[in-house]
């Protein structure tokens, strides 16, 4: 019985292994085109590790060439951590107030808040570019953070898990005299933790990747993040498609890293709110 | 002396405690409202106001060049505009058939889930092999896809080629072909996210249920047909509906890869509201698409609360 069922195991496995080849041989194919020297990029049958390497090339290329990688790559860091630093903190005090601190107004203004998640993101981008261009947000980095800063998703996520705290808790902390502030920072954060590392993930993810809202908001080359630079570079360096591979493999990176360490909260946070971007 | 104290004590008490419980009130009040004003600013400013303007530009005839004195009012102009625009119908319809990708893309990351949870060797290999392209960014993704898909030189047809196809489809080049090859990209894209939140669906199941099953004889078929489906129809509701919801938002990978063509073929509300507001300057038409787009999510939305009732059955 064990035996058969490993055996059946086994075969699934295999199955799956042939599958996930899809899923896989894309990135592959990307990863060794960008150490291809030109020539080489389409012979066929596909050279998966390439004869001629010309790796060192196309990354300097990519990062010190004309269109400087390590520039917009310092532009989506910035950007990118502020958001997520911002984001958090935005979003952990409002779902505090929402869910800890019992005022009558909190429930209406909590329906207000998660009412605006229905709206798509592209309803409202034309207001709020004029209004960007109106109060001097527009083509600066500040404006691009502050529009990933709000998060209603971030909100109900971790309102959430504050309620699953214990309100005992909390009142005994009242009791010895700490008031809402403390309590928020020395009780109420440290407890939901690994919900907050979750959503800091999955929000650095979302920011790094974002291509709508930089291609929107920003027009000097020197503000551009990763992504839209990364079209641009597309556009400019046309047929030199191991030139792009090199850039495609810079631009997700980060993202592969942030993903192997933080796998385990991503996948469950992504499973546990059902969420995304 | 002794006395009198003993009896006014409490009653003083008791004040104290109403006037400190009203005090208390008002400071909960108040610092409720400290803990959510900046969440508070942030979305009337950035949403709330832009969701209104959306609604009022959308009666409005306007470009971003002119001043603001220059805006006329025009009443449902440019709806019935709208309804006569080939493009933006064309894009209407493309995002009717896109909607296809939904459950196309459920049934293949219910299957992998299945096989996942309970019959594989190398889970975790499996579920960080899928969720790639999630996790990948769209842009790399797009461009990657776009050299693959090269009607002559790309690898895909030269695979094609070599196994004696003469004359395999060129992908995003052809006007008939482009939109389902942006759907397959979409589907390739989308499966590790269906996969992920199934697993978790299927991870919830009771095993009992299926331990119970067996003992009555019920063969694998019969305990996914009356237990597994039933199991997860909240999950496949959800994704249903989010995965719906999500195709009306499509843009960045039409943005990159296909700009829409050739010949409209793949152009979306999302892209069609972005080329008539942000390089034609249709202020007005293009709000008037965002309130069509808004319509449509908030429709769907809706019948979500109504379905989880009444379709969502264990």
């Amino acid at each position: 019985m064990v035996k058969s069922l490993s055996v059946r195991k086994s075969i699934i496995t295999v199955f799956l292994l042939g599958f996930s080849i899809l899923f896989l041989l894309p990135f592959a194919w990307m990863l060794s085109t960008s150490f291809k020297i030109e020539a080489d990029v389409f012979k066929f049958p596909v050279q998966w590790i390439p004869e001629r390497w010309n790796g060192f090339n196309n990354y300097k290329e990519v990062w010190f060439g004309d269109y400087p990688f390590y520039i917009y790559y310092w532009n989506s860091i910035k950007v990118t951590v502020l958001t997520t630093v911002i984001s958090v903190v935005v979003s952990a005090m409002a779902a505090y107030g929402f869910s800890k601190v019992r005022f009558p107004l909190g429930n209406f203004l909590f329906m207000i808040v998660l009412a605006t998640y229905m709206v798509p993101a592209q309803a409202i981008l034309v207001p709020q570019f004029i209004l960007y261009r109106k109060i001097g947000l527009f083509d600066s980095h500040l404006g691009l953070i502050l529009l990933g800063s709000f998060s209603v998703l971030g909100t109900f996520m971790l309102r959430q898990f504050f309620m699953s705290i214990h309100n005992d808790y909390i009142d005994a902390a009242k009791i010895d005299g700490a008031g809402h502030w403390r309590i928020f920072w020395s009780i109420a954060l440290p407890i939901v933790r690994p919900a907050i590392a979750t959503y800091a993930i999955l929000r650095f993810i979302w920011t790094w990747n974002d291509y709508q809202n930089p291609l929107i908001f920003l027009r000097t080359d020197s503000l551009l993040t990763i992504q839209l630079a990364m079209q641009k570079f597309t556009t400019i360096n046309g047929e030199f498609y191991s030139l792009i591979m090199a850039a495609a493999v810079s631009a997700i990176l980060p993202l592969v890293i942030v993903f192997i360490i933080g796998q385990k909260q991503v996948i469950e946070g992504i499973a546990l709110g059902g969420v995304k971007g | 002396m002794s006395v009198k104290t003993e009896i006014s004590t409490p009653a003083k008490v008791v004040k104290d405690a109403k006037k400190n419980k009203v005090f208390k009130e008002k400071s909960e009040n108040v610092i409720g409202l400290l803990f959510v004003s900046p969440m508070l600013i942030g979305v009337s400013i950035l949403m709330l106001l832009p969701i209104l303007a959306t609604f009022a530009l959308s009666f409005a005839d306007w470009s971003f060049i002119t001043n603001l004195s220059q805006l006329n009012w025009v009443g449902f102009d440019n709806f019935s505009k709208l309804l006569g625009d080939k493009v933006f119908l064309k894009s209407l319809g493309n995002n009717a058939i896109f909607i296809l990708t939904v459950p196309i893309c459920m049934l293949i990351s219910l299957l992998l889930a299945i096989a996942i949870d309970r019959n594989v060797y190398m889970k975790s290999f499996f579920k960080v092999a899928f969720f790639m392209p999630y996790i990948s960014s769209v842009v790399a993704i797009a461009v990657v896809w776009q050299v693959l898909f090269h009607p002559s030189a790309g690898p895909i047809n030269q695979t094609l080629m070599s196994l004696g196809i003469e004359n395999p489809p060129t992908w995003i080049a052809d006007p008939n072909f482009a939109l389902i090859s942006v759907m397959l990209i979409q589907i390739w894209v989308s499966i590790g996210f269906n996969m992920i939140i199934f697993l978790a669906g299927l991870q919830s199941i009771p095993r009992d249920l299926y331990e119970a099953a067996e003992i009555d004889g019920a063969s694998a078929w019969v305990q996914f047909r009356h237990i597994t489906l039933p199991m997860i129809s909240p999950t496949s509701f959800f994704l249903f509906i989010t995965g719906i919801i999500s195709t009306f938002k499509v843009f960045d990978l039409v943005a990159v890869l296909t700009k829409g063509g050739p010949m409209h073929s793949t152009s979306m509300i999302v892209w069609n509201l972005y080329e008539t507001a942000f390089v034609n300057l249709k202020i007005g038409e293009a709000s008037a698409m965002a309130v069509i787009l808004f319509l449509c999510v908030f429709a769907i939305t809706v019948l979500q609360w109504i379905g989880q009732k009444k379709w969502v059955n264990y």
